[in-house]
């Protein structure tokens, strides 16, 4: 079986999230690379050099330098002619160009899976990760996206893929990038973090969040999450959503500040490693998957760890 | 204009989902079900578009059981003009549901249509992308604001790292996200009214669609549950924990 799988990146860095979608792949078959862009020959390179990867085909034009999915899907959907399988990782940019080479080979996307079961059968949550199904495709060919979190990640080094120019339809003229607030950031970032400090709605606006979550954050070197209800009253950009409709993440670390623990949120999360909550209701949710909980008003408590750290 | 709105009925995002004993699926008897939360945003939205005068008809789609009326009267109520129920009792999968919405949209001919980003019983985050590729038409995923502007829309999207704008000709396809707007509550003269409102019931057959599944669910499990861990005095006890673990 020859897979294809979608590498995500920004035209001259690739992005991490690739690589536990290439470890995915590497359970059903031969791993091929499709790196989409516009003067994007530094990611072909990075991506031949990815462990495990057989080939990777590279579409160097400006219709697909944005990444828009009228333009990439039917590229992809035109490649799909030798491959059994196209992977792309679930995130914001996977979730939109998958379903739609899914449908243009009139084949059902199986969405996040968490597991390869079979050369057709795979796991994936359902329900905010309050259930898990097990699903086999019926399909001639498989359309996946792949939760990050649930696949190791493949090594980025020690491959030498043969690199091959592909062309696909172009620019499909019916859509166009307009612009984009992309926040530069030194911190971590989140679906790769190894510690994150997550804050909620009792973190009551911007400037306090700032001023209680960031200090933490610095000592920890940690990436900085929220709940939806703190993205929702404008303390952080939306993109710090950690949640079922948010990122999905899985650090060593992840502490809960002022979040009461819905199942929304929890699906995001309660993957981690050890979780760590202070609330000052002893009743919250939270604590039923903290492994370390503090009851305590945080606007004490967590300046005190932070000076204590 | 005309907006087309594809409304799921769904299990309330307040309830706890259970798991059945056999494994075959999640119990949904005697569960509080309501409208997919994306797809009340969806419906906000259309109504806003109308008021602004940018749409002039609404037009509101269910595909599931004679119960999904339930969900179409909700978006009646908002303000949604007439609704379509597409009535059966099988599960029906987003390429199918795509297919059928395509169908729709062929007889209907809209500008826009708003769906939510993903129904919170599968998950799935698909059938808007999938409708727009069967349709042939541009697709504002993730919307967080959306403007029509002349013969096109212009959508800026929630992505990882923060947001995106995009310009698309109409007709175009929106999936909306969580902070495009707040959805207002039904009236209660609203409600009254809208149970006049006219509603059509129709079969996946009428639009010529086999619903048959492409995935076999073979098993649905419970996740592996966490464990509470332990409560700590104070934050000296914490600070101990935290560095215990290697942080600082
Ligand atoms: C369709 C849909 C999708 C959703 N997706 C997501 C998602 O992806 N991610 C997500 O997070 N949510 C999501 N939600 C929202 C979710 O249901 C909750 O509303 C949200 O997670 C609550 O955020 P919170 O815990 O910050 O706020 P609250 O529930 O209000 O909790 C605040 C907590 O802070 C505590 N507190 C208050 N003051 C203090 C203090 N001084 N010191 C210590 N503790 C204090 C309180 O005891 C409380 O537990 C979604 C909802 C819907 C309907
Ligand atoms: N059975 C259905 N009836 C009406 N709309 C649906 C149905 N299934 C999905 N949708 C629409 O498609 C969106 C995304 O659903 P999904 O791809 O299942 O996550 C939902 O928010 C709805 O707007």
């Amino acid at each position: 079986m020859k897979t294809l799988v979608l590498v995500e990146h920004d035209n001259t860095k690739l992005n991490d999230a690739t690589l536990p979608v290439v470890t995915a792949a590497s359970k059903l078959g031969e791993v091929h690379l499709l790196v989409a862009g516009h003067n994007c020959g530094s990611v072909a390179e990075a991506a031949a050099k990815i462990a495990g990867v057989a080939k990777v085909h590279v579409a160097d034009d400006p219709a697909y330098a944005h990444g828009l999915a009228e333009n990439v899907a039917p590229l992809a959907a035109g490649l799909m002619a030798d491959h059994d399988a196209f992977l792309a990782p679930a995130t914001t940019s996977g979730k939109n160009i998958a379903p739609r080479v899914a449908a243009h080979l009139d084949v059902m996307q199986v969405s996040e899976i968490l597991s390869v079961e079979g050369p057709k059968t795979f796991t994936r949550p359902i329900y905010a990760g309050n259930a898990i199904a097990t699903v086999e495709s019926t399909d001639a060919k498989l359309v996946i996206t792949v939760r990050g979190t649930a696949f190791e990640k493949a090594a980025s080094e020690g491959g030498s893929a043969a690199i091959e120019a592909v062309s696909g339809p172009g620019d499909a003229g019916i859509s166009s990038f307009v612009g984009a607030e992309i926040a530069k950031s030194e911190r971590p970032e989140l679906t790769s973090a190894k510690v994150i400090v997550s804050g909620g709605r009792a973190l009551k606006d911007a400037e306090t969040f700032e001023a209680v979550i960031t200090p933490l954050a610095d000592k920890l070197g940690a990436a900085i999450g929220a709940s939806r209800a703190a993205v929702d009253a404008g303390y952080v950009p939306n993109d710090y959503q950690v949640g079922q409709t948010g990122k999905i993440v899985a650090p060593e670390v992840y502490f809960a500040i002022g979040i009461s623990g819905a199942i929304q949120h929890l699906a995001g999360m309660k993957d981690s490693k050890v979780i760590i909550a202070i609330n000052k209701d002893e009743d919250a949710p939270i604590f039923q998957v903290a492994d370390i909980g503090l009851v305590a008003d945080l606007f004490t408590a967590v300046p005190e760890l932070t000076a204590a750290l | 204009m005309k907006i087309l709105v594809p409304v799921k009925r769904v299990i309330d995002y307040n309830v706890k989902p259970r798991v059945k004993a056999d494994g075959t699926g999640v119990d949904l008897a005697n569960v509080k079900m309501s409208m997919n939360p994306f797809d009340e945003i969806a419906v906000e939205e259309a109504i806003r578009l109308k008021e602004k005068g940018a749409a002039t008809e609404i037009v509101a789609v269910s595909i599931g059981p004679a119960k999904a009326q339930e969900t179409l009267r909700t978006a009646l109520a908002m303000g949604a003009d007439r609704a379509i129920l597409v009535e059966t009792d099988e599960e029906v999968e987003p390429l199918a549901v795509a297919k059928i919405l395509k169908a729709i949209a062929d007889e209907e001919q809209p500008g826009l249509v708003i769906l939510g980003k993903q129904s919170i019983s599968d998950d799935s985050n698909q059938t808007g992308q999938m409708l727009a590729a069967l349709m042939g038409r541009p697709q504002g995923t993730f919307a967080n604001t959306v403007e029509v502007d002349g013969d096109s829309v212009v959508v800026k999207r929630e992505v990882d790292g923060g947001l995106q704008t995009v310009k698309l000709a109409l007709p175009a396809i929106i999936t909306t996200d969580l902070r495009l707007n707040e959805p207002r509550y039904a009236s209660l003269p609203n409600i009254m009214k809208a149970k006049q409102k006219p509603l059509s019931v129709k079969t996946p057959g009428d639009y010529g669609v086999d619903i048959a599944p492409r995935l076999k669910t073979l098993k649905v499990a419970e996740p592996p549950v966490r464990q509470a861990g332990e409560k700590v005095a104070d934050v000296a006890a914490l600070v101990e924990k935290v560095k215990a673990l290697g942080l600082a």
